[in-house]
């Protein structure tokens, strides 16, 4: 077959097709040529796998709690047992996540491929991440075009054009995400679109409401809650913790966002300086709002800012992006700690934005450049002090 | 007073085939071969010509840049052929070595009694110079520049290395001499670094030294990592440094007069039946080492170790630095992704991430590694991971993209001056990228060479 796709052979410009499904198959026979004449077992194929296996608990998660939730505005009841009627949530769950899946990387991969051929290369791994990632941010109810038009948005602008994967600024899924967030509004964010079938239900007075979005309440005139206690009588910590909350697909489970975490740390591919310091400043600004106190939002406590909303999932699959996060090891700390800090200080401080992680990382992923800069400065001042003491 | 350098990072790739200590010298091989091709950015001008007859230590071509340095033939015998490449360029020098081998004139000197010039004069004209390299750029040392240090690394710790408190078992006179040459082309110290598991009265005897121990995994016995602990390298400062195989030579040729540029090497690897130290004169054709001692029908013969030797074919010679001979499978072949490919269970792949269950495996276990990339060429993805097997204050994916931006600013800044390819080795094994990464070193290290110095 291979004769086919080589340089000069009829089939020549489909040859990134053709190389992509065959080093998809089968390791290729490339051997060294110069320097070292033995290499590692890694290669980006491996490394973004563990990734995508590492997000499985958030996606079965995320399917089963969708259904619930589809469920619970079908039948317009809140308080619905969470565990009952297990397959049939998982199936309905199916239903609405996997034509979610279907599209992003039907899209995604598309244009990869497209720009492939034009560039002569193979299908470079990262969007098999990104391509996993997309579906997870979205709710539940977002229209499969949208889906579409945000993946196509996030390859082209927040990565082709930088030169595909590795060279992108800031993270792809989030990109897709914050098109949509921006160009949709009313499609991201709001009481409606976090449960499936919210608008179409015909039960008077329902409100398919987030934590955050309830939480953000108390910083009007209107809150849901006349206190901290409704709120977390109606969310609890563990509940929270394990991820029974209406959300994005897959972001509400802290736990399964843990296990992946786990995954990512054993394997390595996950940096742990910037997971720990993501949580440790998200925790920090919690409690410096403690402090501060005077408001019920402020008053919540810190704890539950790391279990609600996307701040796990963002710490652990979004902030460790390796391309777009900082790449010194002490950038990394500082990276994820002011990413926790920033993310909380969003989520409460600025109402218009129910939730701050998304651009909390956005914004650090612009940062960490500058970061890298510094501390890589640091190094060039200390050999320039070198001679200087020499 | 000796000091301890523990070096935390790095890696001890474990790989199958590491030689017996038994040792066979053998005879002088038909033909050797002196390459002018074995020192970096040698501009070569001959002063044989095919037919010629040379005895042991007569020049064989000399460096157009630097009229001084001279390259000798290791073997008495005649100039059998010359071999050029494009544009002329002198690929090898062959000689038919012959039955009685005679020495050129010369006698045995009291190092001590020369002055500092006239023993650079001796060693550049009978051939000794072309031992002794310099940081920065790592090529033949400038004869001109004044070295603020000279360093000699006493154990080499990269894969299958052979263990020099064997090879140099007895040679202790040669070495005290050799060492007495290094402090009189230094106003600097000279540095011995010894193995700190393995410190035997061999190297700890020596006399007019400094010596440091190292511990630590491979790149402890670099001597680009020991410099760096020790006495790093700064913008517009050199420093010296020599195997001590080499610098045993040099150290006999004081004593006797006679240039025998004969090394101890290791043949090893997962493909040589027997891998065991032969004794053999630098430029040695390998066909004879080799022979019959080859397990598979499809390897690649490396001369030098694993992560940095030269690739050869098995009637190639031995390189001029070379201390080793590796055999390892060729890995051109498809490997299915799911049984030996990328998504395979993986424990016959050594790996420096945790995505192999390598780390799970005990210590002793040894790998069969073969020539396969283990994947395609792409981006910097991954961060972190040169990182650890790089023990310099240094960053090192900066360092490598801003050589391959031809940076020079940049490489200037990061350090390039302490660095020679054979430090990021490992940086190159354990990458995702696939990238050359010595290669890239390498260019950069020419792109400054010629803009700076």
């Amino acid at each position: 077959m291979e004769p086919n796709f080589v340089k000069g052979a009829k089939y020549e410009k489909w040859n990134p097709l053709f190389e992509t499904i065959a080093t998809f198959a089968f390791t290729p026979k490339l051997v060294t040529t110069k320097g070292a004449h033995i290499r590692d077992g890694v290669d980006l194929k491996r490394t973004m796998m563990m990734v995508i296996i590492a997000l499985i608990p958030c996606l079965l998660f995320g399917i089963y709690n969708t259904g619930h939730w589809q469920m619970v505005a079908e039948l317009g009841n809140r308080n619905l047992p969470f565990w009952e009627n297990g397959l049939n949530k998982f199936w309905n769950g199916s239903l609405i996540v996997l034509p979610l899946i279907v599209v992003s990387y039907g899209v995604g991969l598309g244009i990869e491929f497209i720009f492939g051929m034009l560039r002569g290369h193979s299908l470079h791994e990262g969007f098999l991440v990104s391509g996993m990632l997309i579906p997870l941010t979205m709710p539940a109810d977002v229209p499969l075009w949208m889906v579409g038009v945000a993946t196509a948005f996030a390859v082209i602008i927040g990565k082709e054009i930088f030169g595909g994967t590795g060279m992108n600024i800031i993270n792809v899924a989030l990109t897709a995400r914050a098109f949509l967030f921006f160009a949709y509004p009313t499609s991201m964010s709001g009481d409606k679109v976090w449960m499936a079938g919210t608008e179409t239900t015909k039960v008077d007075g329902f409100t398919g409401s987030t934590a955050l979005g309830d939480l953000a309440t108390f910083m009007s005139d209107k809150p849901v809650f006349q206190n901290l206690n409704g709120f977390t009588s109606e969310y609890t910590l563990s509940e929270s913790f394990i991820g029974m909350i209406p959300g994005s697909v897959g972001e509400t489970s802290t736990l399964a966002c843990l296990i992946g975490a786990g995954i990512l740390l054993i394997t390595g591919v996950g940096s742990l300086r910037i997971m720990a310091s993501f949580f440790v400043g998200g925790l920090a600004m919690g409690l410096l709002l403690n402090l501060m106190g005077g408001n019920p939002y402020f008053e919540l406590p810190a704890v539950y800012h790391l279990v609600i909303g996307s701040f796990a999932f963002g710490a652990i699959f979004m902030a460790t992006d390796p391309v777009s996060a900082a790449q010194t090891a002490k950038g990394k700390l500082v990276y994820g700690f002011l990413g926790g800090l920033l993310a909380i200080l969003i989520r409460v401080l600025n109402p218009a934005y129910p939730e701050g992680v998304m651009l909390a990382i956005l914004f650090m992923n612009i940062s960490a450049p500058i970061i890298d800069y510094y501390v890589i400065q640091g190094n060039i001042n200390r050999r320039l002090k070198r001679i200087k003491t020499a | 007073m000796s000091r301890l350098v523990s070096i935390h990072k790095g890696l001890d790739i474990r790989l199958q085939g590491l030689a017996e200590k038994q040792l066979k010298i053998l005879p002088n091989s038909r033909i050797i071969c002196i390459s002018p091709l074995d020192f970096h950015g040698l501009n070569p001008k001959l002063l044989v010509k095919e037919g010629d007859s040379v005895k042991i230590g007569d020049p064989l071509f000399f460096d157009k840049t630097n009229e001084a340095l001279q390259f000798v033939t290791p073997a008495s015998g005649t100039v059998k052929s010359i071999i050029r490449g494009e544009k002329r360029k002198i690929l090898q020098v062959l000689i038919e070595t012959s039955e009685n081998q005679e020495y050129k004139n010369g006698s045995a000197e009291d190092v001590s009694k020369l002055s500092s010039e006239e023993l650079k004069t001796k060693m550049l004209a009978c051939g000794l110079w072309p031992f002794i390299k310099q940081r920065p750029i790592d090529v033949i040392a400038d004869q001109n520049q004044e070295p603020k240090a000279i360093f000699v690394s006493a154990f080499d710790s990269s894969p299958l290395a052979p263990d020099y408190n064997f090879i140099l078992e007895g040679r202790e006179e040669d070495l005290q001499t050799g060492f007495n040459a290094l402090c009189k082309l230094t106003k600097g110290k000279v540095h011995l670094n010894i193995d700190a598991k393995n410190d035997s009265a061999l190297f700890s005897n020596i006399k007019g030294v400094e010596i440091n121990k190292f511990a630590g995994k491979h790149p402890a016995g670099n001597v680009g990592t020991q410099i760096h602990h020790i006495d790093p390298i700064n913008k517009g400062e050199y420093i010296w440094t020599i195997n001590i195989q080499d610098l045993v030579i040099i150290g006999n040729y004081f004593n006797t007069g006679k240039l025998n540029a004969r090394r101890t090497i290791a043949l090893s690897g997962s493909e040589v039946s027997e891998p065991q130290y032969y004794n053999v004169l630098i430029g040695t054709n390998l066909d004879g080492i080799l022979k019959g001692k080859v397990k598979g029908n499809h390897v690649r013969f490396i001369s030098g170790n694993v992560l940095t030797g030269d690739q050869k074919q098995q009637n190639d010679y031995l390189g001029y630095y070379h201390n080793q001979i590796t055999v390892i499978p060729e890995g051109d072949n498809y490997k299915f992704f799911l049984t030996k490919g990328w998504l395979g269970l993986g424990f016959d792949k050594f790996s420096n991430s945790r995505l192999f269950p390598t780390f799970l495996l005990p210590k002793s276990k040894q790998f069969v590694l073969d020539t396969n990339t283990n994947g395609e060429e792409r981006a910097f993805v991954v961060t972190g991971e040169l990182e650890r097997v790089f023990p310099f204050d240094i960053f090192p994916m900066q360092l490598v993209k801003a050589a391959m931006t031809k940076d020079i600013d940049g490489m200037e800044n990061l350090g390039i001056y302490e660095v020679a390819p054979e430090d990021f080795a490992l940086c190159e094994y354990v990458c995702t990228t696939k990238i050359n990464i010595q290669d890239e070193i390498r260019k950069g290290l020419d792109i400054v060479a010629e803009e700076c110095l």
